[in-house]
């Protein structure tokens, strides 16, 4: 499908601006800058900014432990994600959350998640909230392929299925549970769960954020018009570890070649090559690069600027009520 | 007064809400004829899109209540047995109980979690577990435990209009009593326990269906010229310590029966706050009755061994005054 240049366009910024944060998180990652530890999204960017540019603005996600990149694609604010991994009070949780449980409510984004497989039945009961409320909302659900064994995963694609409920499961297969290979604790193909369950299954190219995106355009309408839930799998790659810092217990455990030939398809580059020379020049390209770098400097700069909660706001926010 | 059953009374609680907020459904295994009646009719009146069947899948209609909740709607879950609660322990949790202090109070999560509970009569250790402790030290839910048809009504009510999950247990034991039950919708504020008789020599903590045991004990305490109080807490979070610490800075002494087993339970916790904060005031050591640390056994013999009835909570008074 041919696709306008200025939708080309605006998924290679925001697809650069997540590249571009998560670098620079690896570099505070190895300084010691940051507190905790942190699943990084580089090289799995078309899957995000695919399916989200296929999401109207009050459309809803919930997102994952690696979810820097739901969050962003899904238009959140880089200062408020930088503050937060910081600690800061300024951050999207006010310091409770941390890079793995950033949310923004206004923007849709019921929260990354720290449980694998912890948003497949919170995305299913937005889409009940929807669906009873009569909006014509849609959820994408993201997850990985190792929330893939699950029960959840089934239990939600059943409920989604008897009530048609407007909820799109996305796994991200990026061929490694944590440090195993996926297919070693893995039967069959990820998209084929959704058969038994009479819900559409389909495998998609997750480096190419085209196909991505229509792949998602076409569940999206299907579950706005009311036609129920899909399940879409992904293929896609890690470029940084499981989490940053593995290595002091992980060993080698993705052959080199393997890593190397991913690389080559990176999704960015590829999107790159095929714009350059027919929707936009290398210069236009290498301003959203530096564009991205800019803002994510930016949010640092902003991060420790801000303060440190106090103390005693580690006893709020717990009720609405108390 | 008329009097009422307890399911009624929670049913009336639902039917008020429902007709009063279209963001109320009611969800959860058969809950369109309901197994013990608190939800019976519901679908005739609101429809099956707010009466909603789910499947035998606890985590996911329980942690979908998480999401629906976040997106607007006030969910009611049945979950029919607390011992099920488990299997929806994450969701619970790590969901329920924490998107709202992570998300730094973006979400308010309108949700009730009701579920039968408790001993019923030989249903064995899977359907028989008082989980309130566990909930309750999970920091995020708000837990109640009503032990009359009129706060069954009133706190279910004041739990379905709160902004945040609350647990809301129903005694089993208790289901079928009747009780005064007043016919338009009212609520009994969250987090206020009842004084359901005063007397001055010891003060008797009770939670749920030991609230009736234990007044049965004070009657027979009185027989024997001891005079007892007896505190309904109705809400176990919040936790209404002013009342328990204002009942035995005057008595001196405390009981607290608690239906669940002693191991980190509310019967310690009450107990510990009153220790750590009255010392001054205790005149004898407190007493906890409770089950034993062993989970429900089947056969009516053993269940009556565990459980816990007026003469063990007459008994711990009786200790207290030094009158064994």
């Amino acid at each position: 499908m041919q696709h306008p240049t200025e939708l080309l366009l605006q998924m290679y910024a925001a697809m650069t601006r997540i590249r571009a944060f998560e670098e620079q998180i690896a570099a505070l990652f190895r300084q010691g800058r940051l507190p905790g530890f942190v699943h990084l999204y580089s090289g799995e960017e078309a899957v995000a900014v695919g399916a989200c540019s296929a999401l109207r603005h009050d459309d809803r996600i919930t997102s994952t432990h690696r979810g820097h990149g739901h969050l962003i694609a899904k238009g959140a604010d880089l200062d408020r994600m930088m503050a937060e991994l910081f600690g800061r009070r300024t951050g999207y949780c006010k310091g409770k959350g941390g890079s793995m449980h950033i949310s923004d409510i206004s923007l849709g984004i019921l929260g990354a998640n720290g449980i694998v497989g912890g948003g497949m039945p919170i995305a299913t009961g937005a889409g009940l909230a929807d669906s009873v409320l009569g909006r014509d909302l849609v959820t994408i659900c993201f997850f990985g392929d190792g929330a893939a064994n699950q029960g959840v995963l089934l239990e939600s694609l059943n409920l989604s299925a008897i009530w048609s409920l407007p909820v799109i499961y996305l796994c991200e297969n990026n061929q490694y549970t944590e440090w195993m290979r996926t297919e070693s604790v893995t039967a069959g193909r990820i998209a084929d769960r959704a058969i038994p369950f009479g819900v559409p299954g389909i495998q998609v190219d997750g480096n190419d954020v085209e196909a991505v995106f229509d792949v998602v355009s076409g569940a999206v309408a299907r579950a706005r018009s009311g036609g129920g839930p899909s399940l879409i799998e992904a293929a896609t790659y890690r470029h940084h570890a499981h989490n940053e810092g593995e290595e002091v217990f992980s060993g080698v455990y993705r052959p080199k070649e393997e890593i190397a030939a991913w690389k080559e398809r990176d999704p960015i580059r590829r999107l790159r090559a095929r714009l350059v020379g027919t929707d936009a020049s290398a210069t236009d390209l290498d301003r959203l690069d530096a564009d991205a770098k800019d803002a994510v400097e930016a949010a640092v700069v902003f991060a420790e600027a801000s303060p440190f909660p106090e103390p005693h706001e580690a006893l709020e926010d717990l009720f609405a009520r108390s | 007064m008329r009097t009422i059953y307890f399911t009624a009374a929670i049913r009336e609680a639902f039917d008020a809400a429902m007709a009063e907020d279209p963001r109320v459904v009611v969800l959860g295994e058969d809950v369109d004829r309901s197994t013990i009646g608190s939800t019976k009719g519901l679908i005739e009146t609101y429809g099956p899109s707010r009466v909603r069947n789910t499947p035998i899948s606890e985590a996911t209609f329980v942690g979908s209540c998480v999401g629906a909740a976040a997106a607007g709607l006030r969910p009611v879950v049945d979950l029919m047995f607390s011992s099920f609660c488990y299997i929806a322990m994450d969701q619970l949790g790590n969901q329920a109980a924490r998107l709202r202090y992570m998300s730094g109070g973006q979400l308010e999560l309108p949700i009730v979690y009701l579920a039968g509970t408790g001993p019923s009569g030989s249903a064995a250790a899977q359907h028989s577990e008082n989980p309130h402790a566990i909930l309750m030290h999970l920091s995020g839910l708000k837990v109640v435990f009503p032990s009359t048809p009129f706060d069954a009504k009133g706190l279910l009510l004041a739990a379905i209009r709160d902004p945040d999950p609350v647990v809301f247990l129903l005694d089993l034991m208790l289901a079928g009593q009747k009780g005064e039950v007043p016919a338009e919708p009212f609520e009994v504020p969250l987090g206020k326990a009842a004084v359901r008789r005063v007397g001055d020599d010891v003060t008797i903590v009770a939670i749920g269906s030991l609230v009736g045991e234990s007044l049965i004990a004070a009657d027979e305490l009185e027989r024997d010229g001891i005079s007892a109080t007896v505190i309904d807490l109705r809400s176990l979070v919040p936790l209404d310590l002013e009342a328990v610490l204002a009942s035995v800075r005057r008595t001196g002494r405390l009981v607290v029966a608690d239906p669940a087993r002693r191991m980190c339970g509310a019967a310690g916790h009450i107990v510990s706050a009153v220790a750590t904060t009255a010392w001054d005031a205790l005149k004898a050591p407190p007493q906890l009755v409770t089950w034993p640390d062993v989970p429900m056994p089947f056969s009516p013999v053993l269940e009556r061994a565990v459980t816990v009835r007026a003469e063990n909570i007459s008994a711990a008074a009786r200790a207290t005054v030094g009158r064994i």
